[in-house]
């Protein structure tokens, strides 16, 4: 049985209708990356799942537990840690008190045993800043910032929402790399992404969505080999 | 100088001016406590809460039927000033549960409606609780005279509150700076939605910020009794002023409510000595100049 398993969502912004009877699933331990243009749901897909814009009807399930109708907090609380796009940190907290928010608190769910030890361990530079207020952070060390701080809700599953995007390449290749390592402890990501070079290394399997609908789907390896579909989903 | 000491004879009166300093101070502490719990509620729930000075009122009348059933003890007032609080921010949460909840989605002219007709509808209980009649609270014993401040008469009981004033302030900045529940408040500023997507459960914050908001009224309405004749028409007087001091200060924002009250408390108790007529004037004129230099307040930020 998949870990996340999301079925023939239908996901409507206000009156418009984003996503098409969605599909996807990710395995423990697995990451699976979400390719698309601009505006072919992948947002909107992590957006359905955490619960920030549920959808209309369809199913999302995770470890055969249904997430339909719970608020974010709860889905969050479940295991499923969301990085938005944005970023969105509280840039009038200092670093350590944007972890200190975001700690687990609750005993529900199952965790890979984060701790704000752990997490300098992972992002050493953080360490150096904890008494900076975040909003005075470069634009890496807020990625940084959003990734450690949902770490701390000790997730099982990961939501990242285009987590190189506006990162200079040097900040790029050192956050892959962070991710390798975080993958390597076994927890669960679903990635969306447009950079295809920065989650050629990590990914495992691909799903490719085009105006909301999935195109694809196969292994990073398939996907990275075969051209003709990169060239027709994604027009590099 | 010898045209302003004619125009202003107290200029010259160092005692004078020395008590009217601590005068000055003993309204900001007033002020500052209702506006702080507004400024907050505004900040986390993005609601102006107009009928935050019915809580403020609330807190006096209850102040009033508690030195009424409380047995004469020389701690009795003590024993009222800290559940008469208590009082309010029960019923500032019963609000909050059973009404606000409903409409934090909607539009901003439906608040707004929503506690106007709070304000309404609290001053008729009031009037029927406690009927039209202006009521009184004795000061407590030890504090009922007044004490000699180089050479002036100062009343007592402002002294309680002038050293209550730090110890609110230095408490309320330790509970926003040095706790999580802080943390969370603040942060709860920011962005609401990502503190709940991180698994912060953001209804239960609203309801613990709208209690403790409604608390500090209460207690500023409690603290306040027996100062002054407690009467039907103070809510709207304490919004008012509340209100001038949460858009000068900035809303949603706790070191712009504490300055803003020390400014606005001073310049009442100046006011009066120097422009007697047009005191209130002044006041909504330095608001306007505020709004018009910086919109959103001496301490606050900007909407994105």
């Amino acid at each position: 049985m998949a870990y996340l398993e999301v079925h023939g969502i239908e996901t409507f912004y206000g009156d418009s209708h984003i996503l098409f009877d969605l599909s996807l699933e990710v395995a423990e331990g697995e990451v699976v990356c979400l390719l698309g243009r601009n505006g072919a749901g992948k947002t909107t897909t992590l957006k359905s799942i955490i619960g920030l814009v549920p959808p209309r009807s369809g199913r999302i399930t995770l470890h055969g537990q249904s997430l339909t109708g719970l608020a974010p907090f709860r889905v969050a609380r479940l295991g499923i840690g969301y990085v938005p796009e944005e970023r969105r940190i509280f840039g009038n907290l200092t670093v350590h008190e944007n972890l200190e928010v975001a700690r687990r608190t609750w005993s529900d769910g199952a965790g890979g045993g984060w701790t704000a030890e752990r997490v300098f361990e992972l992002f050493p530079h953080l360490a150096s800043l904890r008494g900076r207020p975040a909003g005075r952070l470069s634009g890496g060390e807020q990625q940084m910032l959003t990734i450690a701080r949902t770490l701390m809700g000790d997730p099982s599953l990961l939501l990242l929402d285009e987590p190189s995007e506006g990162l200079a390449p040097l900040v790029v290749e050192m956050l892959a790399a962070q991710l390798a390592r975080l993958k390597s402890t076994g927890l669960t990501m679903l990635v969306a992404e447009q950079n295809i070079h920065f989650v050629s290394e990590l990914g495992d399997r691909v799903y490719i969505l085009e105006k909301g609908m999935v195109r694809y789907r196969g292994t990073m390896r398939e996907f990275v080999g075969n051209e003709e579909i990169r060239r027709a989903h994604l027009a590099v | 100088m010898d045209f302003v000491t004619s125009l202003f004879p107290w200029i010259t009166n160092g005692p004078l001016i020395v008590v009217q300093v601590m005068s000055g101070l003993s309204v900001a502490m007033f002020l500052f406590l209702v506006s702080v719990g507004m400024s907050l509620i505004f900040g986390v729930t993005r609601i102006v809460n107009l009928a935050h000075g019915s809580f403020y009122m609330v807190g006096a009348y209850l102040m009033v039927t508690l030195a009424e059933m409380l047995p004469d003890h020389p701690l009795a007032f003590w024993l009222a000033l800290l559940v008469a609080p208590l009082g309010v921010g029960l019923l500032g949460g019963v609000i909050e549960v059973t009404l606000l909840r409903r409409i934090y989605h909607r539009e901003p002219l439906l608040q707004l409606i929503l506690t106007f007709g709070l304000i309404l509808v609290i001053g008729t209980l009031v009037l029927l609780v406690w009927g039209p009649d202006n009521k009184s609270v004795a000061r407590p014993e030890a504090l009922a005279g007044s004490v000699k401040i180089l050479g002036q008469p100062f009343p007592s009981y402002y002294l309680l509150v002038l050293a209550l004033a730090p110890i609110v302030a230095v408490g309320l900045w330790v509970i926003f700076y040095r706790t999580r529940w802080g943390m969370l408040i603040r942060a709860a500023t920011v962005d609401r939605e990502m503190l709940g997507a991180l698994g912060v459960d953001v209804a239960t914050l609203y309801t613990q910020v709208f209690v403790f908001g409604s608390l500090l009224a209460g207690f500023g309405g409690a603290l306040s009794a027996p100062t002054v004749a407690v009467a039907l028409g103070m809510d709207g007087d304490v919004l008012t002023t509340a209100f001038v001091v949460v858009v000068i200060g900035g809303l949603g924002s706790f070191a712009g409510s504490f300055v803003s009250a020390l400014l606005v408390g001073e310049l009442q108790s100046f006011g009066i000595l120097v422009f007697p007529a047009v005191s209130i004037v002044l006041l909504f004129a330095i608001m306007a100049v505020v709004l018009i230099v910086r919109p959103w307040g001496l301490l606050g930020h900007p909407e994105e």
